[in-house]
């Protein structure tokens, strides 16, 4: 008798775990540049894969069910979490004179639009990545491209932006913008991407 | 002899700790909070810190919004993720080589709800990124999304 009601409880707490346990929904969103995208969602052997905007899945004690989801629901269940997403970072090409670590002239306007995009964000953290054409070496074009970036920090912590915000990377010619013969004075491939995150 | 030996291991040592720390420049600096209303907490290493906007976070933080909270951060690698009221987030793994976008990032709602965006890890290899939720592990293929855990 004790032993069956024992057994009752177990059974029953047993029960009150499984209805009890947490229930989960995933919704994949649209993508704004329009690429593919999926989220493969899997729960023990089962998978369920949502790969049209607004697919759902459902996760509860019998395993994954899809579910159509709309901008609306999602607005409503998400809506604080979708609000608090920080802004994507804003990336942006300054170009250079040929052999040097001088700025053209227009790039000397595009580091004002920089500053502009640093003064809309609460904490703006910055990445510095210079680049060189192919004309040279490797060595000297790692150094020059180094240089690019500290020539690029240097304009930026002059303007009031504090050092420590700014990392500075040099890619050399390993990462082309307009893909070249080696040797090739391609000004497209001058530059330094920066981006403010 | 010796001398010159030894000059040479440590200059080797050098380099080699050189391309260790440029390989994994910042480990111990994987993303910062830039967006954070209400109450937010940081839990690291038996530690509570408050989750302030330009607080550094490090691997396996566990990020924590209050009943009016919410948090959004930036990864390393560009991912945006963001929590909602009552939420716990935990950054268990998160490896990044700025150079080759090589990596390795996993995330973990125990509870809330989460929003999205995936970075160039994910971009790089769609295995290297996933979210684990208390029953299921998403697999992240560039992308954005929504996800909620109700106790």
């Amino acid at each position: 008798m004790n032993r069956l009601a024992r057994g009752a409880a177990v059974l029953v707490a047993a029960l009150v775990v499984a209805c009890a346990g947490p229930k989960e929904t995933i919704v994949l969103l649209p993508n704004p540049a329009g690429q593919e995208t999926a989220v493969t969602v899997t729960q023990g052997t089962r998978q369920v894969v949502l790969a049209q905007p607004y697919d759902g899945a459902r996760l509860g004690r019998s395993g994954a069910e899809a579910f159509p989801s709309s901008a609306q629901q999602v607005q409503a269940q998400y809506g604080r979490a979708l609000a608090a997403q920080p802004l994507p970072p804003a990336q942006f090409t300054l170009f250079f004179v040929e052999g040097k670590d001088e700025f053209t002239d227009e790039s000397k306007r595009i580091v004002d639009s920089v500053f502009a995009e640093i003064a809309r964000r609460p904490v703006a953290d910055v990445i510095v990545i210079g680049h060189t054409d192919t004309v040279g070496s490797d060595t000297a074009n790692d150094a020059l491209s180094r240089q690019r970036a500290d020539v690029v920090r240097a304009a930026f912590t002059a303007r009031g932006l504090a050092a420590d915000k700014v990392v500075t990377i040099g890619r050399g010619k390993r990462e082309l913008a307009v893909p070249t013969a080696d040797g090739v004075a391609e000004p497209r491939n001058r530059r330094v991407e920066i981006q403010v995150r | 002899m010796m001398k010159t030996f030894s000059r040479r291991l440590g200059r080797g040592l050098a380099v080699v700790a050189a391309a260790l720390w440029l390989s994994f420049p910042a480990q111990a600096d994987v993303g910062q909070i830039k967006v954070a209303t209400g109450q937010v907490f940081v839990d690291r290493k038996g530690q509570s810190l408050p989750g302030r906007v330009g607080l550094v976070l490090e691997a396996d933080d566990v990020l924590r919004t209050g009943a009016d909270g919410s948090v959004g951060i930036t990864m390393r690698d560009n991912s945006l993720l963001s929590a909602g009221p009552n939420s716990i987030l935990t950054l268990e793994h998160f490896e990044f080589d700025p150079t080759t976008s090589d990596g390795r990032f996993d995330a973990r709602l125990r509870r809330g709800t989460l929003a999205v965006v995936s970075g160039r890890i994910a971009k790089k290899s769609p295995q290297a990124m996933t979210v684990r939720t208390p029953s299921a592990v998403l697999g992240v293929r560039g992308t954005e999304f929504v996800v909620s855990v109700d106790e």
